[in-house]
């Protein structure tokens, strides 16, 4: 059901846990649904200098955490912001159909993550202008 | 790399065919090729083992042989008790009792029904899955033409009231439907003493083939056909029969009610070595369903704060064959619909873990999942935001 790459970042998760004092903070998902992500990052000069996670999930949601986190490190907020949940999922070599909802999650809980951040600056948050983004919303469980 | 050990603890989903039913069914197979609804010897032969068969499944639920149809499975056996008893009462009313805990061939059927003009009344159960028999008594109607209540649950194991239920049924003079797939070879079942009218069986359950199944039909029951054809199975259910898969059907329901007391009181041994086991080291678990009025075979137990999909791919890269309750495995953002009538948050029956036991497990095997369990449990709960870690261990001491 799974590719060798999601299996890996499924049992070998990178970035795993909190940053103390993290720069920006992303939480995304509902128990409810069966999935919560947790994104933490820590920025200095526009950079992503380190990101951690922490799920409540399924082996898609750990898998595509850990991507995820891995690779919007170094780069700067602006080429994370464009971390889209397909990048996610075709680093993972693929995720089933009925798992992309994980990748949608992780992209989520990124762009949460950096608004948290440019709100704390006093920036303005930058939309979601990926229709991606969206697709949770129709495939959110009913509370 | 030699094999990987496998530990089998999903016999709820199916069992493994016993090396004597599939030793019949080989030798069935190779001499029994004769259509049984031909005229000369070899089709005769095939005849006879088809009726041997039919016997061997009536015996070990307390029915006539004429009362036993083959099918292709639990699945036909559901749709057929139900949409042919719904079908030919249609005149006498348009009402269904089941309950929220059924099976979904049971369920999905229902839903079905109510779109062709059928009411269906879902009752609910406790929080351990009982149903209560006077919410059946008081959910009869004039209308009411079938009772449907599964006898076991195949995901929390809780075990029915089931003869009391078919009294009720009984008293009222509705047929009554029972979904037996989990509980036969489980539990002594007589459909004359538990007041039974139709019965569903599964082959695979009990160490026979997929594919092959029956429905007890009491004498005198008005049901419709389900599957229309040729005149096989009393023309009740046509289709040239798969004469192998019933031959083994009849030889492992033969064994799986040989001696119900015995194989259940070694079941349940290791199964509570197990679930004890499990209670104790690992905290903030919760068994799901009744403690005593369960199959001897079922664990379903919720650990809080991890999903139970992961859990299965940590146990399957062990070896270990379990499954869940969770929505991550079924295809749905919905857990299952039986932890969620029995009362659990969803965020806690998406941590359900259901072990099932079976014939060939060790009390090895239940010590290695005990070995393997509590680390899969802790390293989830490491990386989950819902777990507090110390600060959760004290609340609850």
């Amino acid at each position: 059901m799974y590719s060798d790459k999601v299996m890996d970042h499924f049992k070998n998760p990178r970035n795993v846990g909190e940053i103390e004092n993290p720069d920006g903070v992303g939480e995304v998902g509902n128990p409810v649904c069966g999935d919560i992500m947790n994104i933490y990052l820590k920025i200095e000069n526009n950079i992503i200098t380190d990101a951690k996670f922490k799920t409540f999930g399924c082996g898609a949601a750990i898998a595509s955490s850990s991507m995820a986190t891995e690779l919007v490190k170094g780069k700067t907020l602006e080429e994370a912001w464009d971390v889209s949940n397909k990048a996610v999922a075709d680093a993972l070599e693929g995720l089933p159909p009925i798992k992309m909802h994980c990748s949608v999650l992780a992209e989520e809980g990124i762009h949460k993550a950096i608004n948290n951040y440019r709100k704390k600056q006093g920036l303005p948050e930058w939309e979601e202008k990926n229709p991606h983004s969206h697709e949770h919303e129709d495939v959110t469980c009913e509370h | 790399m030699g094999e990987k050990r496998i530990i089998y603890l999903d016999h709820a989903a199916t069992t493994p065919v016993k090396p004597s039913v599939a030793d019949t069914m080989w030798s069935c197979m190779n001499t029994h090729f004769g259509n049984p609804s031909s005229i000369y010897r070899i089709a005769r032969e095939s005849r006879n083992a088809i009726e041997t068969s039919r016997a061997q499944v009536a015996k070990a639920v307390g029915a006539e042989p004429g009362e036993i149809f083959f099918t292709s499975g639990g699945s036909e056996s559901d749709n057929w008790a139900i949409k042919g008893v719904a079908f030919a009462n249609r005149k006498k009313g348009n009402h269904i009792i089941t309950s929220a805990i059924e099976h979904h061939a049971v369920l999905h059927t229902c839903q079905y029904l109510e779109k062709e003009g059928f009411t269906v009344t879902y009752l609910p159960v406790d929080h351990y899955g009982l149903i209560d028999p006077a919410d059946l008594e008081r959910a009869i109607t004039e209308k009411t033409i079938l009772i449907s209540i599964m006898y076991a649950n195949n995901e929390i194991g809780t075990i029915e009231p089931v003869a009391e239920l078919g009294a009720i049924a009984r008293k009222h003079k509705i047929p009554f439907h029972t979904d037996a797939v989990q509980a036969i070879g489980n539990v002594p079942i007589d459909v004359r003493t538990q007041n039974i009218d139709l019965l569903s069986l599964s082959a695979h359950k009990f160490y026979g083939p997929k594919g092959c199944g029956a429905l007890y039909i009491r004498k005198g029951t008005r049901i419709d056909n389900l599957i229309h054809g040729g005149g096989q199975e009393n023309r009740r259910r046509a289709g040239t029969e798969n004469i192998a898969a019933i031959v083994g059907m009849g030889k492992a329901i033969g064994l799986a009610t040989a001696d119900i007391e015995w194989h259940n009181t070694q079941i349940r041994t290791l199964r509570d070595r197990l679930l004890n086991g499990i209670l104790e080291k690992i905290p903030h678990a919760r068994l799901n369903g009744h403690p005593e009025k369960r199959l001897p075979s079922n664990i379903n137990i919720s650990f809080e704060f991890i999903e139970g999909e992961s859990m299965l791919l940590w146990l399957d890269d062990e070896g270990i064959c379990a499954s869940t309750g969770s929505a991550c495995t079924s295809g749905s953002l919905e857990p299952s619909h039986v932890l969620l009538a029995i009362g659990l948050p969803h965020e806690v029956a998406h941590g359900s873990l259901r072990l099932t036991l079976g014939d060939a497990n060790t009390e090895a095997d239940v010590d290695f999942v005990l070995e393997v369990l509590p680390k899969v449990v802790s390293r989830l709960r490491a990386m989950s935001p819902l777990y507090k870690g110390e600060k959760e261990e004290k609340r609850n001491v």
